[in-house]
């Protein structure tokens, strides 16, 4: 501090300039070690190549009442079920107080289009695929740690938190979908 | 040791005498040699050695396997397959590799659980077991690495449910799902990055490794009877004395060893890993390799929600399980080391290493498994996850505090001289000698 006058002349060091220099270097020290960090670690992120491939279509048509089909969407398996009218109404007559991650059968699809239950095939687990109509709820049963699944993808037991994920979609006609 | 007088190395060579003194590399080693070891030191004390030996069978197997292998989501599975088939002695190599890992994870847990049953960890030693644990842990990480390079079935849904887990963590949980897998999926980035990690965490393993020892030569080994060395009287030279006695365990160890290797090279291995990674499809019946049982099996028994969700509560059990070796030092109370002094700990422990592998079992059998009656694994496991965690927050601490150890000897060398069936812990109710 040059205006400090009282200190001018004196042999002690000035520690708060010292201090505040020692702080300072070190702050862009810091700011320059994550500078050259960050890239290193931002690397690893999905490249343009992955995020590329963020949305398909896919045709219905072909598939029967109370058929699966699993296609692959960003690298993860999708089911697309046309799911049979016992096993609609299996799924909307289940009470909200059963559920661990209750969510009414109807926020699950699209209105008008019921029998399409679109659902990433990744247990909300560890993320294994499900074995379709299988387990005590007549859906899907996890192989990993025996998470199971009933007709509308709602987590019944076992370890998974959450109901299968249904990606973002939209029906481009009655017959073709879009996923992603 | 304040006992082992240092005295310079002095070579009688001029030429020696002139490198030396630029360079100390024979002194140095004239004291790793040297080094004055309790001379009582059982045949679980071998194992040590028979670590540092596998993780040399390992780099130098991995090494060449590398010079051959695809780290490629398209070419890994068929580079395998090439190896084993085509590749001069390469059927042999990647045995010796794959069934390798088994035979060092198998020599740690048994070198974890001399610790736990000496108490080695006890100070002045729990720099030494903490890096110790640091070391486990990044065997694990790399054993669980190179098991999905071979890009089969088992491989893929090793990664996908392994990097699954950090999925787990609120908020930030997701980002670092897709930084670890470089997409989305599981997928050939993530296969790349494996291979470069599990090229690298060897040497950071063998780089611990030489702290592990630096720790372990400063207050000197711990041994079977737990009293600290005294005098000259109770400690011999490593070498001689024990490097042979670790090159006669190595020789033997490597008995079964190259059994597996030669024999029986997919012993611990799973038929599915012989299907190339097919991202549609998982096998029915998941495992993980034999040493990560235990610790899968905690994974899966937390099934209900309790505050957190199962799954975030699933994984802090599963990490905890491992962390909590690094608190052992501070959680046992009890000032005796040795459990050959310890009538009720023996008890508690015995129990303890029964519990562990009851958890192997567990985590190899389906959760609907019937046990008894009614009762499935997913419901009988929890016990064992209960005792797990009870022997070391509760059981520990508590019988340091209401234990009544039997008396310990003066010395290793009266322990030797008067008491020489206590060295082998065979006996629990041989009066003591004092």
């Amino acid at each position: 501090m040059s205006t400090d006058s009282n200190l001018a002349h004196d042999d002690t060091p000035d520690t708060g300039k010292r201090d505040f220099l020692y702080i300072a270097s070190a702050a862009v020290g810091v700011v320059a070690v994550g500078g050259v960090v960050w890239p290193l670690i931002n690397q690893m992120n999905p490249d343009a190549s992955v995020l590329a491939l963020a949305s398909i279509e896919y045709d219905l048509s072909k598939i029967q009442t109370g058929q699966a089909v699993t296609i692959k969407w960003r690298g993860m398996p999708v089911f697309v079920r046309n799911r049979t009218q016992k096993e609609i109404d299996a799924a909307r007559a289940v009470p909200m107080d059963q559920l661990k991650d209750p969510q009414l059968d109807q926020d699950r699809v699209m209105k008008g289009h019921d029998n399409w239950l679109i659902m990433i095939a990744l247990c909300t687990h560890l993320g294994c695929i499900p074995i379709g109509e299988s387990g005590d709820y007549g859906g899907w049963l996890c192989p990993c740690h025996g998470s199971q699944y009933d007709t509308s993808g709602r987590i019944r037991k076992g370890p998974a938190p959450k109901n299968l994920v249904i990606p973002p979609y939209k029906f481009l006609t009655d017959t073709k979908i879009q996923i992603g | 040791m304040s006992a082992h007088e240092t005295t310079k190395y002095v070579p009688s060579h001029p030429v020696a005498r002139w490198f030396e003194d630029r360079l100390p590399l024979m002194g140095f080693s004239k004291e790793l040699l040297d080094y004055p070891t309790p001379k009582n030191l059982n045949y679980w004390w071998t194992f040590g050695g028979i670590l540092a030996f596998m993780l040399g069978v390992q780099i130098v197997t991995g090494i060449v396997l590398a010079m051959h292998y695809t780290p490629n989501a398209g070419l890994a599975f068929d580079s395998v397959e090439m190896i084993k088939r085509d590749v001069n002695g390469g059927r042999l190599i990647q045995a010796v590799h794959s069934t390798g890992a088994s035979m060092f994870f198998f020599a740690v847990y048994i070198h974890i659980f001399r610790g736990l049953y000496f108490g080695s960890y006890k100070a002045p030693r729990e720099v030494l077991w903490i890096l110790g644990v640091i070391i486990y842990l990044l065997m694990m990480a790399t054993a669980f690495m190179g098991y999905v390079l071979p890009w089969g079935q088992m491989s893929f849904w090793a990664a996908a449910v392994i990097t699954n887990i950090f999925s787990a963590i609120p908020i930030v949980g997701d980002p670092i799902l897709q930084l670890l897998r470089g997409g989305f999926a599981v997928d050939n980035p993530t296969l790349n990055r494996f291979f470069s990690l599990h090229y690298l965490l060897p040497f950071i393993i063998a780089a611990v490794v030489v702290l592990h020892i630096w720790a372990l030569h400063v207050p000197g080994n711990n041994n079977p009877i737990g009293v600290e060395v005294k005098d000259k009287r109770d400690t011999v030279a490593f070498h001689p004395f024990y490097t042979m006695k670790d090159l006669f365990a190595i020789v033997v160890f490597c008995i079964p060893f190259a059994w597996f290797a030669f024999f029986a090279p997919d012993i611990f291995a799973h038929s599915d890993n012989y299907i190339m990674a097919n991202p549609l499809v998982t096998p029915a019946h998941i495992v993980p390799e034999w040493y990560f049982l235990p610790f899968y099996a905690i994974l899966r028994a937390i099934d209900f929600n309790f505050i957190l969700d199962s799954k975030l509560l699933g994984v802090i059990f599963f990490g905890g399980s491992i962390l909590i070796l690094f608190f052992v030092p501070w959680l046992d109370t009890s000032k005796v080391r040795s459990g050959n002094y310890r009538p009720a700990f023996r008890w508690f422990y015995g129990l303890f290493v029964l519990n562990f592998l009851l958890l192997m079992w567990y985590g190899a059998q389906e959760p609907a498994t019937h046990i008894i009656g009614p009762f499935t694994v997913a419901d009988t496991s929890k016990l064992s996850v209960v005792y797990y965690f009870a022997y070391f927050l509760v059981i520990l601490p508590l019988l340091g505090r209401y234990e009544k150890p039997r008396p310990l000897p003066n010395s290793i060398s009266e322990a030797v001289l008067t008491e020489p069936r206590a060295v082998s812990g065979a006996d629990p109710a041989m009066p003591t000698a004092h």
